[in-house]
């Protein structure tokens, strides 16, 4: 039952996936963009990570790509040609092969699984998913949590003073 | 956990109950809305159809379906026949994590009255009003028109000002209950709602659960007098009458979050659970209509400026004095 579900989703987002690079419209790719995103999502919940899911919707499939298709409504960009050169195809196919041979080296290689963690499924089901998240990251992660909000903080003032004309 | 088929049956009763408890809910708000706004207005309002005008609402469903379906040729197709379902379904399926009663013994089984209970409730309510964005942003840009477009890039600004805001506000109520969940939240306010402890919150919450469903006096993405109907201008038929369900099937879902994050849910005296939580939403519900009826509609800077600079700061002011205050106890 869960394999076949997984199936499901795994096929709609590899298929969404690829429609996100051939749509010629752009706001049409970025909705397959969306629909990988819900695809992932769909994959954190069934990984029992539903925090995961939920910021992944969250963050972006509501906020970063509501942003994109804002853009691309004010500009109203309807479709797009773009001249394909032959180069582009020879540079892009060799970077693709890489990557394809590179995939397949490691998953030969190596193990599949990973490591495991001290986290159990038990665990999280018992104590919650949100509860664990946040006392790991005020506690043993309590450093680069912090240095990422200064960091936030730093994109949100410059964004602020290059959008403000005068200060 | 497996599932059994008595459990599996279960679900599918709640879930065709529930359905029909929201759909017959909107259709009777629209009904409700009308005849209150013809009282404010010192007329009488739709009273034809039936006792009182009960049947308006079926009357109206039977217009709406046999309406001519028509799209525009220089629109896009495909989005435009989707965009009025993805303003609906966010709005629907709030709906699965809201309880609306103390669990009930029934047959010996304890049933929850509640569809999923989440971990993660109050972020799942956020991801799905981010979403429901969608909808008003594609419907207005397939139409290819200009007023629709305008119509939605001013909603789709909108929505995402007061979602900070909304989500602000109710990151003390998290504080307070110490979890994301639903029940756990109801739970929490067994001997004192919420409003008592957390008033600011509530009027920011209320403030933008209005311009989340973009209402009077936030109605600017579809402000007939200057927009015809902003995003939705060129639907007919059933795709029109799915916004326009959508958009009461918001107010009822936004009001029971309401009265689930501040009112204390199901939760009161003397009469039964699920009553009290009718009670609540029906309230809200009223609320909406009244401030329709009431005030004007907000200019676009007035609107912004609203959001961003005084409920957002405000919220943030808000959940640091809550955080001292939890300290300091």
């Amino acid at each position: 039952m869960e394999s076949i579900f997984f199936l499901v989703v795994a096929a709609v987002a590899v298929i969404s996936s690829i429609l996100v690079v051939t749509c010629k419209n752009p706001i049409n790719s970025a909705l397959s963009l969306v629909m990988t995103f819900f695809c992932l999502a769909t994959f954190y919940v069934m990984l029992d990570a539903p925090f995961m899911a939920a910021t992944q919707v969250i963050v972006y499939a509501g906020a970063i790509m509501v942003l994109i298709i804002f853009v691309i409504m004010l500009l109203n960009v309807r479709v797009e040609t773009v001249k394909r050169g032959t180069h582009a195809v020879i540079a892009g196919s060799a970077i693709g092969l890489f990557i394809l041979f590179q995939t397949v080296w490691f998953l030969m290689k190596g193990s599949m699984t990973g490591k495991v963690g001290d986290m159990t499924k038990e665990q999280i089901v018992s104590v919650g998913h949100v509860e664990l998240i946040g006392k790991a990251l005020f506690t043993d992660f309590l450093l680069p949590f912090e240095v990422t909000s200064v960091l936030l903080l730093a994109a949100i003032v410059g964004a602020v003073i290059l959008a403000k004309k005068k200060i | 956990m497996t599932w059994t088929a008595t459990d599996i049956a279960l679900m599918l009763g709640k879930i065709v109950l529930l359905y029909a408890i929201i759909l017959t809910g909107a259709a009777y708000l629209v009904l409700a809305e009308r005849r209150i706004l013809g009282f404010i207005q010192d007329r009488i309002g739709p009273n034809r159809v039936g006792p009182l005008g009960l049947l308006q609402p079926l009357a109206d469903v039977i217009k709406m379906l046999t309406k001519e379906d028509m799209i525009p040729t220089a629109a896009d197709r495909l989005l435009f026949s989707l965009a009025p379902a993805m303003a609906a379904i966010p709005a629907i399926l709030t709906f699965a994590i809201i309880p609306l009663g103390a669990p009930v013994q029934l047959f010996g089984r304890q049933v929850h009255l509640q569809i999923a209970d989440l971990n993660v409730g109050v972020l799942f309510f956020m991801a799905l009003s981010s979403i429901a964005v969608y909808g008003v942003a594609l419907g207005g840009w397939a139409s290819n028109s200009k007023y629709a477009l305008l119509g939605s890039i001013r909603g789709l600004s909108q929505l995402i000002s007061y979602e900070l805001s909304m989500g602000l506000s109710l990151v003390p109520v998290v504080m307070l209950a110490k979890s994301l969940s639903l029940a756990d939240i109801v739970n929490a306010q067994a001997e004192m709602p919420f409003i008592v402890y957390q008033p600011v919150a509530f009027a920011i919450f209320l403030v933008s659960i209005l311009a989340e469903c973009r209402r009077i006096p936030f109605d600017l993405p579809e402000a007939e007098g200057e927009l015809v109907a902003g995003f939705h201008t060129e639907y007919s038929g059933m795709r029109f009458g799915l916004f326009f369900v959508g958009e009461y099937i918001n107010i009822i879902s936004l009001g029971s979050l309401a009265s689930l994050f501040f009112l204390g849910g199901w939760r009161g005296p003397l009469l039964p659970p699920v009553l009290w939580f009718f009670i609540k939403v029906g309230l809200f519900s009223f609320l909406f209509i009244w401030v329709r009826g009431t005030l004007p509609r907000l200019r676009y800077d007035q609107l912004m400026h609203l959001g961003w600079k005084f409920l957002t700061p405000l919220a943030l002011l808000n959940i640091l004095v809550t955080g001292w205050w939890l300290a300091l106890r």
